[in-house]
């Protein structure tokens, strides 16, 4: 019900845009959004993991760029250019490892260590790339960036498996009830038994991983990778999909098919912002507000809801 | 403390609520409700969790708007409803269980928090402080204006609470449970404070389960049940068993359950602890628990229980001695490894250490014991865990009309069965209850005594840790007393002759000729 919410906000902006421009709801402009919402979603998919465990995860646009980078120089090494992809997505998840040690074992703040590895990992992603844009124009796995399977675009298609993945393991696994039960009160899940710095291991970890594979996205959807730009700020819109999807910033609380109408409802605004002929600076502006308010009326609203 | 006849005609009632009803959707939580109270009166408040005591304060403090038909008179004149700022204008102020002050701010910053005097909009602090002394004099209370409130304990935020009540010129003190997390010196003083307030006409509303208290206390009981009011008994017509019937509608022939022999295990020994000590709270610990026998372990609050149970349980690291489980050394790591061996902590504090208040309560039963149910992968068997938390339901006899909503929207008493079920689930050989009964209504009281004897019954070793003396008299074959962190002694039941109190008591305190002997 929670998960829910933002349904119709979203339905609303859709139906908003298209009366405004014509054009939002055909079937290309669709096919466009659902490609601009894809990486924000894997990386918001992950980010859903860290924040029900009352985390944050501020590195995964670093993280995104570091992988991105490798994938991209790995893809230029003669006939094994294919493995750019996982050796993109295990950066990713070496990244969120020692994210998750470090949280999990040594017991720092997850707000500290994930901005100090946005610092380190953007660092990184500067120096892999010599501090300029890597190209490769026949990157062996571009389809993945461009291509379709049965008209539906590839990258849609990552993000939606990421989606079911994650939903199958957050609902149905003893992992996913442990994610849960760690970010509702974290002494009880301690007293009851379960495996607290395991959880805390496996979601950053998650959240790594997953940045990676939006690195493999990117690289394949750009046929380059730039250490100093690409994924600035990605993590804003990743937890901005997360809360705009009901879950609670205090952990515990959530679901991951919010996430993605949270993704979908910010690619919807920037696609629709432009579609409409909204300057640049001002869809910043529309951006952050909508956020705010669709926010402000769900808490609202459950709010009311709870105490009938 | 005399009993002041606050009730006579003469005295004209500072507080008239007639005919509140108050429905939520469907749900009705007050019908049709009276309560009359008097200047100079502590008016007690009982019922059942989810009677309606909460709405009704509620209703009173302007929190809630009350349906059409009901009226509010303070001092005479009627009362709008639904209005908190009009309400603490009228002098009704209400102490909530948890405490609302703000920590980073001075004792004074807090009572004056939201109407501070001021000064071309800069705050005066040192008319604050200058207004907030007389106040606290008046209450007796040994902290400064000037201290932080983090800085103080629970019982003197408790304090700053009512002083704040005081700014506003309070002449109706709502307390709700306020001695739940107090310690019982904190407690005292809170009683002194609430005799001068009496003393000075105002009249207190005072909410709680403990029938001590009340004895204590109350000029007149009010009970609701049902979300209806049931009756008032002036203090000359208390009993137990009447305000127990009143509460429960039904007579409770036997309350404490004890039918359970410690005797018919023959007393084999199952958890020993050996010298357990962590340096600091708790020193050099010795005790057995035998199966199927019932230790309490009674003890001032702050004498080191709850630590010592952290200690066996290996929720805390222990710094010395040695815990054995049916003759085997255990060396845990933390609480798995203990619930792995086969011992189960129920904590005092449930809400904030035990129960998973956004998950449902099927999950809240089986999260202990979900990765031992799971199929090949991880995968949950909801199968099982459905049964699992179905015949929890069934036997603990937890009241809710499906194992699909939240344990958060479950009653005290409730939420403790989950958390009982909770541990049952990981079949324990020996389990702690940390408090088992507080905060929980007679008619669960009941059943969880009820619980602990079949479990006794059924050759598990049960240690209960309770501040409730009667309570650890009516269900213990034995009682271990702590003082300062160490076992002070030891009470056994037999059956001609019944543990008294005052034993009990005089091992927490301690006697004072001995005190300095011992420390040596």
């Amino acid at each position: 019900m929670t998960a829910l919410g933002m349904l119709p906000v979203l339905i609303l902006l859709a139906v908003g845009f298209h009366l405004l421009s014509g054009r939002f709801l055909s079937v290309n402009n669709l096919s466009i959004v659902m490609q601009q919402a894809s990486i924000n979603t894997v990386l918001a998919a992950g980010m859903t993991f860290v924040i029900l465990t009352g985390g944050i995860d501020l590195s995964v646009g670093s993280i995104l760029s570091a992988s991105a980078m490798v994938g991209v120089i790995v893809s230029l090494w003669p006939d094994v250019g294919m493995l750019g992809i996982p050796a993109a997505i295990a950066v990713g998840l070496g990244c969120g490892l020692i994210n998750g040690v470090i949280i999990a074992f040594l017991k720092l703040p997850p707000f500290i260590v994930t901005l100090g590895s946005l610092t380190a990992m953007r660092g990184i992603a500067r120096l892999l790339g010599n501090d300029t844009t890597v190209f490769n124009p026949d990157l062996p796995f571009d389809f993945i960036g461009n291509g379709n399977l049965f008209g539906v675009p590839w990258l849609a298609i990552i993000a939606l498996v990421t989606i079911l993945v994650s939903w199958v393991i957050l609902k149905r696994t003893v992992l996913g009830t442990w994610i849960y039960a760690v970010g509702g009160n974290v002494e009880a899940a301690r007293l009851t038994g379960i495996k607290v710095p395991l959880v805390l291991l496996f979601v950053y970890s998650m959240s790594g991983l997953l940045s990676g594979l939006g690195g493999v996205m990117s690289a394949a959807r750009l046929y380059a990778a730039n250490g100093l730009q690409l994924g600035q700020a990605y993590e804003l819109d990743a937890i901005a999909a997360v809360i705009l999807g009901g879950t609670s910033f205090v952990g515990g609380v959530g679901s991951i098919w919010g996430t993605l109408i949270g993704a979908l409802i910010i690619a919807v605004l920037s696609n629709g912002l432009i579609l409409v002929g909204v300057s640049d600076i001002w869809q910043y502006i529309i951006k952050g507000l909508v956020i705010i308010v669709a926010v402000g009326l769900d808490r609202y609203r459950l709010r009311g809801l709870s105490r009938t | 403390m005399n009993p002041v006849v606050a009730s006579s005609p003469a005295i004209a009632p500072v507080l008239e609520m007639q005919n509140i009803s108050k429905t939520f959707g469907n749900t009705r939580a007050l019908t049709k409700v009276s309560l009359t109270v008097y200047p100079g009166e502590i008016h007690a408040l009982m019922g059942e969790n989810g009677a309606g005591k909460s709405t009704l304060m509620k209703v009173l403090s302007g929190a809630y708007l009350a349906d059409p038909g009901g009226t509010i008179l303070v001092s005479g004149r009627p009362a709008v409803t639904g209005d908190p700022i009009k309400a603490r204008a009228n002098g009704i102020a209400v102490i909530y269980q948890e405490l609302s002050l703000a920590p980073n701010l001075t004792v004074a910053q807090n009572m004056f928090l939201g109407e501070e005097p001021s000064r071309l909009g800069f705050v005066d602090r040192a008319d604050i402080r200058k207004r907030a002394e007389p106040i606290l004099k008046r209450l007796g209370i040994g902290f400064s204006p000037n201290q932080l409130v983090s800085s103080l304990s629970l019982g003197e935020r408790q304090m700053v609470e009512i002083a704040r009540a005081l700014t506003t010129d309070a002449r109706i003190i709502v307390m709700d449970e306020p001695t739940t997390s107090l310690t019982s010196r904190e407690t005292e003083k809170l009683f002194e404070v609430i005799a001068s307030l009496k003393a000075h006409g105002i009249a207190i509303i005072y909410i709680s389960h403990r029938m001590e208290e009340i004895y204590a206390l109350a000029d007149r009981v009010s009970v609701l049940r049902d979300s209806a009011y049931v009756g008032t008994l002036k203090r000359s017509e208390l009993s137990a068993e009447r305000l127990v019937s009143m509460m429960v509608g039904r007579d409770l022939s036997s309350f404490y359950k004890k039918e359970h022999r410690a005797a018919a295990h023959d007393r084999q020994v199952v958890l020993a602890v050996k010298n357990v000590g962590d340096g600091r709270r708790v020193h050099d610990c010795s005790f057995d628990a035998c199966a199927g026998e019932v230790l309490a372990i009674a003890g001032l609050v702050g004498s080191g229980r709850t630590e010592l149970a952290r200690l066996v349980f290996g929720a805390d690291h222990k710094a010395t001695g040695v815990v054995t489980l049916n003759g085997q050394e255990l060396s845990l790591r933390g609480p798995r490894d203990a619930l792995n061996a086969g011992i189960a902590y129920l904590t005092e504090d449930r809400k904030a250490l035990g129960l998973f208040l956004d998950m449902t309560i099927n999950e809240n039963i089986n999260v202990g014991v979900i990765a031992k149910d799971a199929r090949p992968g991880g995968f949950l068997d909801f199968g099982k865990a459905k049964k699992r938390a179905d015949d929890a339901v069934s036997s603990l006899s937890i009241r809710t009309k499906s194992t699909s909503i939240n344990a958060g929207a479950l009653s005290g008493g409730n939420q403790q069965k989950v958390l009982l079920a909770r541990l049952l689930e990981t079949k324990p050989r020996v389990v702690i209850l940390d408090e088992p009964t507080r905060g929980v209504d007679v008619g669960a009281k009941s059943e969880i005594y009820r619980i602990i004897d079949e479990l006794a019954e059924s050759g598990i070793a049960i240690i209960v840790i309770s501040s409730d003396l009667p309570e650890v008299i009516g269900i213990a074959d034995r009682v271990l007393v702590m003082r300062e962190g160490h076992i002070a002694g030891e009470v056994v039941a037999s059956p001609d002759r019944p543990i008294e109190q005052e034993t009990i008591m005089a091992l927490s305190t301690g006697p004072v000729g001995r005190d300095t002997m011992s420390a040596t």
